[in-house]
């Protein structure tokens, strides 16, 4: 333990305790955070780190073999539980021309609902209307 | 407070030896790999803050403390890292109470009784301050 204290290298924790802190205060609910709270986040966050960059380095299916990719990152993001908070943040990256088929394809599976709802001419909302009435 | 959107953010010099420490020797991380895990990280302690703040509000508490923080990590689903969390937070307090009792004893110094013990604590303190100066500058070079 003598060890770990002394020397820069095996530090408790690493990342430093006030810019966590302006992290954790930047959440509006938050009032105050006590000293223990506070290295035990630091120190969940570096936890949280190793094992981000680790499970994705194993489980990526990245071209490159001696390499950590942004690639390897979000698929870790969409496929494990755990990590599914991250989706939104590391988003896979898709080929335009895919979006764009993707785009097509959703339109033409929503035409049919689509119809009946985003119709501006008048007379076709009133048959919509009466339509609903009817049935 | 967080004044910057910048603020958010965690040194990138930090979090690359943190990687670094847990991928095997000649491993690249790519620099998009980088600022992703950098994000994630600052993502992780604003998801961890909320759900402990659920916690010590259920308790009708206004300060978050140590069981919150545990009790937002099994929550997460980061059961893993619940016993090396107590494990460095039990070193942590003893740390922190040894600094404690160093800033005391030096008050005592008129007691000729602690005398002698208070001189070990000031070299103790000394060789702590020491450290933090250390740190300090590993700080500034991160950023």
């Amino acid at each position: 333990m003598a060890a770990r204290l002394s020397g820069g290298e095996n530090r408790l924790v690493s990342l430093p305790l006030s810019r966590i802190r302006v992290i954790m205060k930047s959440s509006p609910e938050v009032s105050s955070i006590n000293q223990d709270a506070l290295f035990l986040t630091a120190k969940a966050t570096e936890l949280f780190v190793q094992y981000l960059a680790s499970y994705s380095y194993k489980h990526g299916r990245g071209k490159e073999k001696n390499a950590l990719t942004y690639s390897d990152l979000a698929h870790t993001a969409e496929e494990c539980e755990t990590f599914q908070f991250l989706a939104d943040i590391l988003p896979k990256k898709i080929l335009a021309s895919k979006y764009l088929k993707m785009l097509e394809k959703e339109k033409r599976d929503g035409e049919l609902g689509e119809c009946d709802e985003e119709d501006d001419d008048e007379e076709d909302n009133d048959e919509a209307v009466d339509e609903a009435v009817g049935s | 407070m967080a004044e910057r959107p910048e603020d958010l953010n965690l040194p990138n010099a930090v979090i690359t030896r943190i990687i670094k420490e847990a991928l095997p020797d000649g491993v690249n991380i790519s620099k998009e790999a980088r600022s992703a895990i950098s994000r994630a990280a600052s993502v992780f302690v604003l998801y961890a803050t909320s759900c402990a703040n659920n916690f010590a509000m259920k308790g009708k508490r206004k300060t978050l403390n140590a069981g919150d923080v545990l009790s937002a990590m099994e929550e997460m689903e980061f059961q893993r890292f619940i016993a090396p969390l107590k494990e460095s937070l039990e070193v942590y307090r003893r740390e922190q109470k040894g600094k404690k009792e160093a800033r005391k004893d030096k008050d005592r110094k008129a007691d000729s009784e602690e005398q002698d013990k208070s001189r070990e604590d000031d070299n103790d303190d000394d060789d702590e301050r020491m450290e933090e100066e250390e740190q300090n500058d590993e700080e500034e070079v991160d950023n």
